[in-house]
């Protein structure tokens, strides 16, 4: 392709734009429409799955050991269950932490009278995990250890977590694709009563001689544009009811403010953005692409 | 191969200066007689033809075919060496790109003015822009548009509007134009002024064939006339003319 014909055929995709004002303007509706929605929900996703990380990251599991374990044997067992993939951290609380932590929570001046440590053999180790759902298994391994007396865990906590990921695993997917579909029907019939009224233009180009790719090029650019328009015009928006629906909350709901942590507008946006501008430019140039193929058999 | 011939096809070869070849061509639609039946037609360079007969007649299935628009059902069309029952679909574009196009209805873009009318067909064939910026002024002159060339589609008149669509057909320089009906939506001064319009570009060595139903054109201005119904070819003459068959 000559250089002028390929400035020619981006300039002719922009040109279609104003040739078809209504046209283009109801496929720029469309997709942002479809994207405002798909962003809202995944705005809202993200955070719910924050949450719920959020809970995850403070469910541990503590682990007692037998009378006269020593400290090294703890250490010992720390380090191999620090190898193990469920594990995010370990921290080790030695017995005199504990009786520490026992008497500032608990006693405060009245842990005068106590001349030795009570709990001598509450050394232990609490664990974090990455994963909630893995913590059967995790207990089960230590469980098996034997110097180990004891396991406490929050079986509840873990389950209902892990039962909430899967839910909101299935639930983000059911929607997801039910608005991709929405969307990719929607742009589609755009597409096609837009490329029909120009069914004339594609004819003449094709008696005249045009190749199938000269017949396309112009509409494919004309599909990229309204898709990047379309797509950036809700991430705009978004990005306002969001930091303004975040502000609301935080300074009338102060109390929810402290028990949900909201993700700032930017780590929402570094997967939003390149979600929704691939889904935009690829629902354009796939939608525009397609219809024209059926208009290129004269 | 004997010289001045360009190719064996069956018993027959064709010649060089034969640029429409049709042998034995039917085409059937999946519904009622064929729309062409056992048509052989032979073109030379720089004929001037016209085609006619009655609605139904067939003419319009011809143009498609040496259009390419449609494929023949039996028999063999070569258009300027290129076998349309064989041809790729990819080097149909290069095909069509010999041949100049005038409808009746004008089919122009009427949200572009005259210059880019014109120049869209250059466009499409990929001609420089420098290119571009000499030939269509100069095909306007030609069709007498000059002093128009900024203006819209709907700011013209029918006549306007067909000398237009004569001047796309034309500025790519075409070997052969075809033209149907050019005259079916055009007053009689108009007809005469498109037809003389061909006969000059004719003259200069284009071939035209031109489907119509204008018995006064045909009769006055004495070309070859090819006589078409229900698919068949009733009469092919030199100079001839077009009688009613009623």
């Amino acid at each position: 392709m000559r250089i002028s014909s390929f400035f020619y055929t981006i300039g002719q995709g922009f040109k279609n734009l104003g040739r078809n004002k209504w046209y283009t303007l109801a496929s720029i509706a469309t997709i942002s429409a479809c994207l405002f929605l798909f962003g809202l929900f995944y705005s809202i996703i993200t955070n719910f799955e924050n949450v719920v990380k959020t809970a995850e990251e403070g469910v541990s599991v503590t682990v007692f050991f037998n009378e006269g374990t020593s400290e090294e044997q703890i250490l010992a067992v720390k380090s191999d269950l620090e190898q193990r993939a469920e594990v995010r951290e370990i921290v080790y609380v030695s017995a005199d932490d504990a009786w520490e932590d026992f008497k500032e929570e608990y006693l405060g001046e009245y842990a005068d009278g106590f001349t030795e440590n009570p709990l001598a053999d509450s050394a232990n180790l609490q664990i974090y995990l990455n994963d909630v759902s893995l913590q059967g298994a995790l207990v089960t391994y230590i469980e098996s250890i034997d110097v180990v007396r004891e396991v406490n865990r929050s079986e509840v906590t873990a389950n209902t977590l892990s039962g909430l990921n899967v839910l909101i695993a299935y639930i983000s997917a059911g929607i997801i694709i039910i608005l991709l579909l929405v969307s990719i029907f929607l742009i589609s019939n755009t597409v096609t009563m837009g490329i029909a009224v120009r069914k004339d233009e594609i004819n003449i180009m094709k008696y005249i001689g045009a190749t199938d790719f000269f017949v396309r090029a112009p509409f494919v650019v004309e599909g990229i544009i309204i898709g990047i328009i379309g797509s950036i015009i809700p991430l705009v928006i978004i990005y306002f009811v969001y930091t303004n629906a975040i502000a609301y909350v935080v300074s009338r709901f102060t109390m929810l403010s402290t028990l949900l942590n909201f993700l700032p507008v930017s780590i929402v946006y570094n997967k939003l953005v390149p979600i929704s501008l691939a889904i935009g430019i690829g629902i354009g140039f796939f939608g525009s692409f397609t219809t024209v193929r059926k208009h290129l058999h004269v | 191969m004997e010289k001045g011939y360009r190719r064996k096809r069956g018993t027959r070869q064709i010649p060089d200066d034969e640029v429409i070849t049709l042998e034995n061509v039917t085409k059937s639609y999946s519904t009622g007689a064929p729309a062409l039946n056992g048509v052989s037609l032979h073109i030379k360079k720089g004929e001037f033809v016209f085609i006619v007969g009655d609605s139904g007649s067939g003419k319009s299935t011809l143009i498609k075919l040496l259009l390419r628009e449609l494929v023949p059902t039996d028999g063999e069309i070569t258009v300027l060496g290129y076998n349309l029952r064989k041809i790729k679909h990819s080097k149909i574009p290069k095909f069509r790109r010999n041949l100049g196009i005038v409808f009746q209805d004008f089919r122009l873009l009427k949200d572009r003015n005259v210059y880019e009318n014109v120049a869209f067909a250059q466009r499409i064939v990929q001609t420089p822009t420098r290119e571009i910026k000499r030939n269509v002024p100069s095909i306007l002159a030609t069709v007498n548009l000059a002093g128009k060339y900024k203006n819209k589609i709907n700011q013209l008149s029918g006549g306007e509007q067909q000398r237009v669509a004569l001047a796309r057909a034309l500025v790519n320089k075409p070997t052969i134009l075809l033209a149907d009906e050019p005259t079916g939506n055009l007053d009689p001064n108009n007809s005469w002024e498109i037809m003389k319009l061909m006969e000059q570009i004719n003259e200069n060595g284009t071939t035209v064939i031109v489907v119509t139903h204008n018995r006064e054109i045909v009769n006055a201005m004495k070309k070859r006339v090819i006589t078409m119904k229900k698919g068949v070819i009733i009469e092919d003459e030199e100079e001839g003319m077009y009688i009613d068959e009623d």
